[in-house]
């Protein structure tokens, strides 16, 4: 087991400098020079970029450049942004509880609907149930969730009043928020009505990243389990006359889970694109809203670094899954 | 050069005219099994109809995409109180005619998914048949290019490729394509490894089948499958995709009529005229829809190894 997670840690290596070189050449692919882009609509005389350029390093070979910007990002150095003046790690602390928050909350709903629908289909296969469950699953997974979140803001705010359509709690509430998150927060402030404010706000944002992936779990979930459900030792099961529901819930359910693991692992990137619309366009202060504003104003450190973290999270969550897939199943270790 | 006593094994003929023949038979089989799934042939109609509409889009527009009418503006559909015929869908808030915008819109995502697909496809093939012909460091290296490019959340990479080169349709295409690549690559690879060493690969060899011959005309056919499976539900994603980054402000730039940013637009007025905002997000979801039905029936056909995916 210690051998397969060291070698799949030796094998993120070459990715992880690859990554390392996107973000570095991010900033030298733009058009225009770094320090023409800082100075913006002010502009610089000769003297003053040459002398900018020679500050920043700029002036270097690249390979020197680069790997001065490795050392940098061994030092924890990340650059300051733009426009709020502040290193960008503290901006990225900032903001990425509430997409933690959203995105454990979007994927719990996604994994409580989407895997029982699915292996339920699976067990009632060709019904009506079957057949229902499948056709939404469908929808959801060919949904516009831009569009998707308009529709609801519509149809709850506009149409019930029943929730609140942006930001993460009401603007009546101000209390100190030592973990970040939200719900948390809002629980130990004690606030009255705090908490409920926060659900609120929270509820519509969650459903709207949950969909694809809900619908992804859903169709995963009931392939799997019907491939399951025709193997021999499901029969040998049911001919010793255990009872259905014993059947599918023992024996089936443990080894249809095992796929649905790496499919609720591959939805963790997918779960980022969604959040940088999801967050968009419910003003979530997370770190796809940041990324999204510092790409429309041209906050070029930010965007180079939030690239380099995302990438690297997903990729260390991706290979946290696969360490997890070994666990449950041991057939991975030895492949 | 192979001797030409000696009959070409592979993918080539026997006799001249069996290739058409044999390639007849299997689309007919395919046929028939792809027909008895009612839902795919449901979505390959729609899918049909959808390509006619853009193919014909300025004979079936009623108005002009970008004329701004100033006498009707934000007008509701015409079976709505305050409708009228003439708008059938409504107008936006610049007065031009909804209907006419969602018909030429249709072009635009349509032609995105083609030039995407096409563009990803020759890529990924290309890659994935030198990765997985060759093997060795060339493969490793372009393996690990395509694990850089999946590390990045898909809408993210599309959006700093689109801060690079500018807004614009063109390099949302390209940025979409760039990041689509890789799931073909892949594909790719992992299918000519596994074909690399059946027989009639190494019988092709034998009989003298130059490397270029062996990737193209042998290999590559038996690898199809799964790639146009693969090849169907990127052309859904690249629309989602392109609708994804017009919705930001990144993709195709006003007044060119596109779904996505149609979307984007509207967004102010989505409590007071539901029409501007529902209409182009139907569009891109029946066209996605039908797309995705259409996949899920190939794949059920073609590759029965996919059908858990």
């Amino acid at each position: 087991m210690l051998n397969f997670i060291v070698r799949k840690i030796a094998m993120l290596i070459p990715t992880l400098f690859g990554i390392t070189i996107v973000s570095f050449g991010f900033i030298h692919l733009l058009p225009g020079d770094p320090v023409t882009l800082m100075a913006g609509d002010k502009g610089m005389t000769v003297q003053e970029h040459a002398a900018a350029m020679a500050r920043l390093g700029l002036d270097r070979p690249l390979w020197q450049q680069y790997l001065g910007y490795l050392g940098q990002l061994a030092h924890g150095n990340l650059g300051t942004s733009l426009v709020t003046h502040r290193p960008v790690l503290n901006d990225f602390l900032t903001f990425f509880p509430a997409t933690l928050e959203l995105s454990i909350c979007a994927m719990v709903l996604a994994v409580v609907i989407g895997m029982p629908l699915g292996v339920l289909a699976a067990v009632k296969r060709g019904t009506w149930f079957d057949q229902l469950s499948m056709s939404t699953a469908l929808v959801g997974y060919s949904m516009p969730i831009f569009w998707w979140g308009l529709l609801l803001i519509v149809l709850f705010a506009g149409v019930l009043h029943w929730a609140p359509v942006s930001g993460r709690i009401s603007l009546m509430y101000y209390f100190p928020q030592p973990t970040g998150f939200m719900l948390i927060d809002s629980l130990l402030s004690g606030e009255p009505g705090a908490f409920r404010s926060a659900v609120a706000h929270l509820a519509l944002p969650s459903i709207v990243l949950a969909t694809v992936p809900m619908a992804v779990i859903a169709r995963q979930s009931r392939s799997a389990m019907l491939e399951v459900l025709g193997q021999d030792y499901v029969r040998t099961a049911r001919a010793k006359g255990l009872a259905p529901g014993l059947v599918v819930g023992r024996h089936a359910l443990r080894n249809a889970l095992i796929p649905v693991v790496t499919v609720v692992g591959l939805q963790v990137g997918a779960l980022m694109t969604g959040a940088i619309l999801t967050e968009t366009i419910f003003s979530w202060p997370g770190i796809g809203k940041w990324i999204v504003d510092a790409i429309s104003s041209r906050d070029y450190p930010v965007v180079q670094s939030g690239l380099l973290v995302i990438a690297t999270m997903v990729m260390l969550v991706n290979l946290v899954v696969d360490i997890l897939y070994a666990v449950i199943n041991p057939r991975i270790r030895h492949a | 050069m192979p001797d030409p006593r000696i009959p070409a094994l592979g993918g080539t003929p026997r006799r001249p005219g069996a290739r058409e023949g044999t390639a007849r038979a299997a689309f007919a089989a395919f046929w028939r099994s792809f027909r008895q799934n009612r839902s795919a042939v449901l979505g390959l109609g729609v899918v049909a109809a959808l390509f006619l509409v853009a193919l014909f889009a300025p004979l079936l527009a009623p108005h002009d995409p970008v004329t701004q009418f100033r006498d009707a503006l934000l007008l509701p559909p015409a079976w709505e109180k305050g409708g009228r015929t003439a708008y059938l869908l409504g107008t936006d808030p610049l007065g031009r005619d909804i209907l006419s915008r969602l018909i030429m819109g249709a072009r635009t995502s349509l032609m995105i998914g083609l030039v995407v697909v096409v563009a990803a496809l020759s890529i990924g093939i290309t890659l994935g048949l030198i990765a997985g012909y060759f093997g060795g460091w060339l493969d490793a290296v372009i393996m690990r290019v395509m694990d850089v490019v999946l590390a990045f959340p898909s809408l993210l990479l599309a959006l700093v490729l689109v801060a690079i080169l500018g807004p614009g349709l063109m390099n949302a295409m390209i940025a979409i394509a760039v990041v689509l690549q890789p799931h073909f690559a892949r594909l790719t690879r992992a299918s000519v490894m596994a074909e690399k060493g059946s027989e009639y690969v190494i019988a092709a060899r034998i009989a003298g089948a130059s490397t270029p011959r062996l990737m193209l005309r042998t290999i590559l056919p038996n690898c199809l499958s799964p790639l146009i499976v693969q090849g169907t539900l990127s052309f859904s994603t690249a629309i989602l995709d392109a609708a994804a980054l017009g919705f930001l402000g990144l993709g195709a730039q006003p007044p060119t009529p596109e779904w996505g940013t149609m979307l984007a637009d509207a967004r102010e007025f989505i409590l007071s005229a539901w029409w501007v905002v529902t209409m182009p997000g139907l569009a891109i979801l029946i066209t996605v829809l039908a797309i995705n039905l259409c996949g899920d029936g190939l794949r059920d056909v073609l590759d029965p190894r996919l059908k858990r995916s």
